[in-house]
């Protein structure tokens, strides 16, 4: 009787409580429903960015691509202090020429900004890195006149 | 070189990430804790003076806690995407949490306890009005009508029992989103363990000082008469709580000051400079030793009741403005400086983008407009009303 | 309050629900698992940096803006001039990120040097750390990445980043940063940045590999990385680097 008494007079709040859980039911199917595939499958992310990430395009086709052809201008380079300097450091990022030669032709570098860039002497730069005053050195003359970029000694 | 840049920025770091936006977020969320641990006073410690604001206080928290992921939902670069918190929340992050928080304390703490301390009003609205009306309070009895004495016995203890949960929740909520910037070690302004005890108890002293405000306010619209001893207690209880508050700032404070490590240099200037006027004036010495000073006044000698009534109103305004101050300083002080301490940036709030001066503006006058309607439906001074 | 009560799924409304889900299940038809002979599991990636050859021409700088389509005004990587007079504190400039290369140093009579700075790859990432999502994290192969997708634009990663590697994409809305240049080191090309630097001064490394130079670099220098009190296990390793960089 007093049992029956107290669920009566209690029963007013199974009611917030059956909206409480129904909306946690419902949270949990939609959840389940739109959680991202395979989610957590490495770690707390979704792997597939991981491939998202990896189809981006390339720009910069890479030494190995450029030397694949220019193997000449390679050779040139190899034997002087440019050796270790890629093709794309100075002609820029060339990926669609690999892609497409003849379609997509590079221009030549700008020669006198592309030498100063490096060259222009600083004294924030490395001691021993080669550098002028360029309006000393050549007095607006262009580098190539002088220096041939792919193996700059004379 | 760089407008608005003084020495040197990290290059990404000109531009502020948190907005004037990401200030109203811990201000509101603060003003809803406030006010609820000001409501379970009455319940929890049977503070008996402060009963004339019980259910004031708690239509003022649910008011502000409506409002509270506004102006973050706003700030997000893609807000379609702010359920992700839900669906899959990072463990780790301090932010993922806030959600789960959020809707616990919304539905398990200030609803229920709400829809039990208005449910016999509610039952009485549904049973004597007509029409629409009649339905929304019919909606809101659920289903149920039973407002026998012992029922109503339960409902009492329930809430107590709600409120008991609520404190801790309270001040879960708002210790909670001072974790969020106290947990950031690659940030010395924000980075300090007293950070979230900080916000706690400036959450109190704003709540306090807005249900003091709301209760005046609604009793001059009301043209009902203020209860001074209400008043007078609120404004004990905010002089306290203001007194631990000021006492750990000025800890925080002095500890920075002392151990002096490698970014002092770099925010004392700032604060020196680019936080002077915020945060020296306005909220240390207009938010904080001004009100101070007016409500310990009233502790020492006796004022005249028009006298008082003067004297709370301006404290508390200028607490709300000092507490503003603070959100205001901690958010976007702590990115006023390079985390290289080698520079400054400047912060110009727009006026009519998505997160300029006229959002906020809107979202801060938002919990006031929801105010009124939760008022005109849930009025929360029935004995004088009905009897 | 029935209305508040529908609250419970939203922050925001019901409207943000519906388009969040639609969004969602769009994520759900991802790109096929990788086919190709890359192991993730065989890699960890870093880089190390040598100061003492960094010369400031910025090529780093425009690469990466050039393979990554970095917005302007942002950068995932960037040259800093260091100019130390002694006894006071340093002066550092990176003029547009350095995309631009430097102006001459004014002055000759301080200590001065470059130091190209970029994400350090954390292992202990604090930004990996704060994500709210899972939008950012560290890949099986040691790189943080930034799932475009599914971020938040919350920006608490930026926050957190002690090396302000981070800025949100104007156009996307969603955070971006170095990628180590993933979608080249996956296929066997080194980054953009390392490929155009023309003195070697910064290196992809890949730690898992025992060929790898990075050993003999670590075994004959003495490193640093930046901010070590940060603790964020960073992976990229710089060579003399001073006392004074932060």
């Amino acid at each position: 009787m007093v049992l029956r008494r107290f669920l009566r007079d209690s029963g007013h709040l199974v009611r917030p409580a059956i909206v409480l859980l129904a909306a946690m039911g419902l949270f949990l199917v939609v959840r389940s429903a739109v959680i991202p595939k395979a989610f957590g499958q490495y770690g707390h992310y979704r792997p597939g960015a991981l491939d998202a990430i990896r189809a981006r395009p390339i720009s910069f086709a890479g030494q190995d691509t450029c030397v694949a052809c220019h193997d000449e201008q390679a050779k040139v380079r190899a034997a002087g202090k440019h050796a270790h300097v890629a093709c794309e450091a100075c002609h820029g990022p060339l990926a669609k020429h690999a892609d497409d030669p003849t379609a997509n032709v590079p221009k030549r570098p700008e020669v006198a900004n592309l030498c100063r860039r490096c060259h222009e002497k600083d004294a924030a730069k490395p001691q021993g890195f080669p550098q002028v005053a360029t309006v000393e050195h050549s007095a607006g003359m262009a580098c190539n006149s002088c220096h041939q970029p792919h193996n700059p000694h004379l | 070189m760089i407008p608005g840049v003084d020495g040197f920025m990290y290059p990404n770091e000109v531009e502020l990430q948190w907005s004037l936006l990401i200030v109203l977020y811990p201000y509101i969320t603060g003003l809803v804790a406030g006010a609820f641990i000001l409501a379970s006073l009455e319940r929890v410690f049977k503070v008996e003076a402060v009963r004339p604001t019980y259910r004031l206080a708690l239509l003022t928290a649910l008011a502000f806690l409506l409002v509270a992921p506004l102006p973050l939902q706003l700030h997000l670069g893609h807000p379609e995407r702010s359920i992700e918190m839900y669906l899959t929340p990072h463990r780790s992050s301090a932010m993922a949490m806030f959600g789960f928080v959020y809707l616990w304390y919304l539905t398990v703490v200030l609803l229920l306890e709400i829809w039990l301390e208005f449910r016999a009003d509610i039952v009485r609205m549904a049973q004597t009005t007509k029409g629409l009306t009649r339905l929304v309070y019919k909606a809101l009895t659920l289903g149920s009508e039973n407002l026998s004495p012992a029922a109503r016995r339960i409902d009492d203890k329930v809430g107590y029992a709600v409120t008991v949960i609520g404190i801790p929740s309270a001040f879960l909520l708002h210790g909670y989103v001072g974790f969020i910037f106290g947990s950031i070690k690659a940030n010395p302004w924000w980075s300090s363990p007293l950070m979230p005890i900080v916000f706690l108890f400036s959450a109190m002293v704003s709540g306090i000082a807005t249900v003091l405000l709301l209760y005046m306010a609604s009793m001059k619209v009301k043209k009902m008469a203020i209860d001074m001893r209400c008043l007078d207690t609120i404004a004990k209880y905010l002089f306290y709580t203001f007194v631990i508050d000021f006492t750990l700032e000025m800890l925080d404070l002095i500890h920075r000051t002392y151990e002096a490590d490698e970014s002092f240099r770099s925010l004392d200037f700032m604060v020196h400079t680019r936080l002077w006027g915020s945060q020296v004036i306005l909220q240390i010495l207009l938010g904080t030793l001004v009100p101070l000073v007016l409500l310990a006044a009233n502790q020492l000698w006796t004022f005249s009741e028009a006298k008082r009534r003067a004297m709370y109103v301006i404290a508390c305004g200028l607490t709300l403005v000092g507490i503003f101050a603070m959100r205001w300083n901690v958010v976007i002080g702590g990115q006023l400086f390079s985390k290289s301490f080698l520079g400054y940036t400047t912060y110009k709030v727009e006026f009519a983008a998505r997160e300029g001066l006229l959002a906020a503006s809107a979202l801060m006058l938002l919990p006031f407009v929801i105010f009124i309607v939760l008022v005109k439906l849930l009025p929360p001074w029935p004995e004088r009303e009905t009897t | 309050m029935d209305i508040s009560r529908r609250d419970l799924f939203t922050m925001g409304g019901k409207l943000l629900v519906l388009a969040s889900v639609g969004a969602s299940l769009e994520q759900i038809t991802g790109a096929a698992p990788p086919t190709d002979a890359y192991r993730m599991a065989e890699h960890w990636w870093g880089m190390i940096i040598d100061v003492d050859k960094c010369i400031g021409c910025g090529n780093c700088a425009r690469a990466c803006s050039r393979e990554n389509n970095v917005p302007s005004g942002y950068f995932r990587t960037w040259v800093e001039r260091y100019e130390i007079e002694e006894g006071r504190p340093p002066h550092v400039e990176s003029p547009n990120g350095a995309l631009d290369g430097f102006p001459p140093s004014k002055r000759e009579d301080v200590k001065s040097f470059y130091v190209p700075k970029l994400c350090n790859q954390c292992a202990d990432s604090p930004c990996v750390q704060v994500c709210p999502v899972g939008a950012t994290f560290v890949s099986p192969d040691g790189v943080v990445l930034v799932d475009e997708t599914y971020c938040l634009g919350c920006r608490y990663c930026v926050q957190a980043c002690p090396y302000g590697c981070r800025y949100l994409h104007p156009d996307k809305n969603t955070v971006d940063k170095c990628t180590l240049c993933y979608h080249r080191i996956t296929k066997g090309l080194t980054t953009a940045c390392c490929e155009s630097c023309p003195t070697g001064a910064r290196q992809l490394v890949d730690f898992k590999d025992p060929k790898d130079p990075v050993h003999e670099f670590l075994r004959h220098n003495k490193v640093q990385v930046l901010k070590p009190y940060m603790a964020t296990q960073a992976k990229v390793y710089y060579k003399n680097l001073d006392g004074a960089v932060r």
